[in-house]
């Protein structure tokens, strides 16, 4: 009973994260608000404005692969704790909360599957797993899933949502970026095609390794790309920031992304996409 | 029965193969040159005790310290001959990595690193040490010239980071640390890589896939600067320290966790108290590890290499 007590003592140290964010179905971009249901059937896109909401890793292959195609793959893989870190709670707390929270292992889910009957490999990240943050179990799930693309020589495609690597884990999170990179390295000799995602936000470790490495980059409507966030370029530089910084649409403008697709249209366009790759392989 | 070779220099590999045991530690350099035994074995003993959190964050005060040498420092000490390369062959020269060709040992190298500045002019010109797109792409160029020619690669790390700022974003900062890290994965050539001072994020980690890791021993590699760490997980910036202490950016950390494969002594008090030793002390570390890689066949030390980096993380399941 005393860690109980402890723990609420914590909670309470620890100031508030969503001082006066609005609910979570309330739209940003018009104010709309939706019952859960309602999202859910609209792919979480507003249906007033357009704005897309994020989508959890679950439903985001719901939305994407074939029905009942989805094997999830290293679902029991979880980050350890290398540092016995510990900031204002231990590192080991954290993980737990989130997969309480999420019922999730970690920040990524991954398996192979089949979009509009074409088979792949699928990696999808989740915001809500300690805000999508890359350690070692989500480098770990990354380099299998290339691993076993590789080995099938199916495409990958991957889905991302990250704001960056998991500090908690200090230098061995940094490591998963490079780790990210041999393992695209070893997909790319296998000449296995790599599609990428990028849904809001895609951001510092992991757009700085796996993310930008696919041989298509598409990205959602009004995403957040940028290896430093808006937040930081502006009280590191003081520069005046453009209004559209790092959404997806300026990443288009400038050259870093094929293109903007709509999440309604995304699941047909991988359709295309993995079709053009596998039938047109070697010529054929 | 042979009498047992003795003398200071066998002593010095001794005591070198003692500490090794003693924690599964590789010390690169040092001997024959940084002088007496007694001298050698305090370093050891420095280098093999268990760092308190006084002692990181020291690592991380030296790693920053204003003396310290940079790149051009080493470069000048260490090699025989030294061309710069400049530019990325699209847009402009980023002055905050240096990349060329140099005469090391010899041996003809091609040689990427951060540049930091010393005046307040100069700083502002290499920005600080923090590159911008066009820096990473004047590495991958030389990287690439280097695999051509069939030139060993050899970087150097001192940076607290990718430049933070619009026109890097604008430019494909995340694209282009992604891109060279993969063009490093891919080279046929030897490589090996040195943290000289702060290696700091995605900015450091972009020219450090390389077959030898190695860190001088007070420089710190980090995912975040502890203040930005403090910041964010501590929401106070004045936490840097108690940060540092949690996320251990030191050398003998790095080492602990397999991110490096050894580590360069410095002179006595630093690197900074007397860059001649300190170069030569690296100069040694560098072709060491160098010696490792380079007979090994380029497919072979291409997946080793990847191997390596695949290796990298601590999980269940």
């Amino acid at each position: 009973m005393e860690e109980r007590i402890e723990a609420v003592i914590e909670d309470r140290r620890e100031p508030k994260d969503d001082g006066g964010a609005k609910h979570p179905n309330t739209c940003p971009g018009c104010g709309s608000h939706y019952r859960d249901d309602e999202l859910e059937a609209t792919l979480r896109v507003c249906p007033q404005c357009g704005h897309h909401f994020p989508v959890r890793a679950r439903e985001r292959i719901a939305q994407l692969a074939d029905g009942g195609t989805f094997a999830e793959a290293d679902a029991d893989l979880r980050s350890a704790d290398p540092l016995g870190f510990f900031d204002l709670k231990a590192y080991t707390e954290r993980l737990a909360q989130a997969e309480m929270a999420t019922g999730l292992g970690d920040a990524l889910v991954a398996g192979s599957a089949a979009i509009e009957r074409r088979a792949c490999e699928l990696a999808v990240m989740d915001f809500a797993f300690m805000g999508g943050s890359m350690g070692s179990a989500v480098g770990e799930k990354l380099a299998r899933a290339c691993e076993r693309a590789a080995e099938r020589r199916v495409p990958l495609v991957a889905v991302t949502a990250s704001g960056g690597a998991r500090m908690q884990e200090g230098i061995l999170s940094l490591m998963q970026m490079p780790k990210t990179v041999v393992s695209v390295d070893l997909l790319r000799e296998a000449r296995a095609p790599f599609v990428v995602v990028m849904s809001h936000p895609t951001t510092a470790g992991v757009l700085a390794s796996f993310a930008s490495l696919g041989d298509v980059i598409v990205a959602e409507p009004g995403a957040l790309i940028a290896f430093t966030g808006p937040r930081v370029v502006q009280q590191t530089t003081r520069e005046k920031l453009p209004d559209d910084f790092g959404l997806a649409e300026s990443n288009l403008r400038f050259g870093h992304v094929d293109a903007i697709v709509r999440r309604a249209d995304l699941r047909p366009y991988l359709g295309r996409l993995l079709a053009l790759f596998v039938d047109g392989r070697d010529g054929r | 029965m042979a009498a047992e070779p003795t003398g200071p220099e066998v002593e010095q590999l001794r005591l070198r193969e003692r500490l090794a045991k003693l924690r599964g530690m590789r010390l690169l350099g040092g001997v024959g040159v940084a002088g007496e035994l007694a001298k050698l074995e305090r370093q050891i003993e420095r280098i093999s005790a268990e760092p308190s959190a006084d002692e990181v964050w020291h690592s991380v005060e030296l790693a920053r310290h204003e003396d310290r040498p940079y790149t051009l420092d080493y470069v000048e000490r260490m090699c025989d001959d030294f061309v710069e390369l400049r530019g990325d062959r699209t847009f402009e020269d980023n002055r905050a990595i240096v990349a060329g060709l140099a005469r090391f040992r010899g041996r003809t190298v091609a040689l990427v690193g951060h540049q930091k500045g010393r005046t307040l002019e100069e700083r502002y010109e290499r920005s600080f040490g923090m590159p911008y797109p066009e820096g990473y792409r004047k590495a991958m160029r030389v990287m690439e010239l280097a695999d051509r020619h069939g030139f060993p690669l050899m970087t150097l790390v001192d940076t607290p980071g990718a430049y933070p700022g619009v026109r890097a974003e604008q430019h494909g900062q995340g694209g282009w640390i992604a891109r060279c890290q993969l063009a490093m994965a891919g080279l046929g050539v030897p490589s090996v890589a040195c943290v000289i001072g702060e290696g700091g994020s995605g900015g450091a980690v972009a020219i450090a896939v390389a077959d030898r890791v190695l860190m001088q021993e007070n420089a710190i590699y980090s995912v975040i600067s502890p203040e930005g760490c403090a910041a964010i997980l501590w929401r106070d910036a004045s936490e840097a320290k108690k940060a540092a202490a949690a996320f251990k950016p030191d050398a003998r950390h790095c080492l602990e966790l397999g991110v490096i494969d050894g580590i360069v002594p410095e002179p006595e008090g630093g690197a900074h108290a007397d860059h001649d030793a300190a170069a030569t002390l690296l100069a040694e570390g560098l072709e060491l590890a160098l010696h490792e890689v380079e007979d090994e066949d380029p497919a072979v030390r291409r997946s080793d290499r990847r191997a390596r980096f695949r290796a990298l993380g601590v999980f269940t399941g």
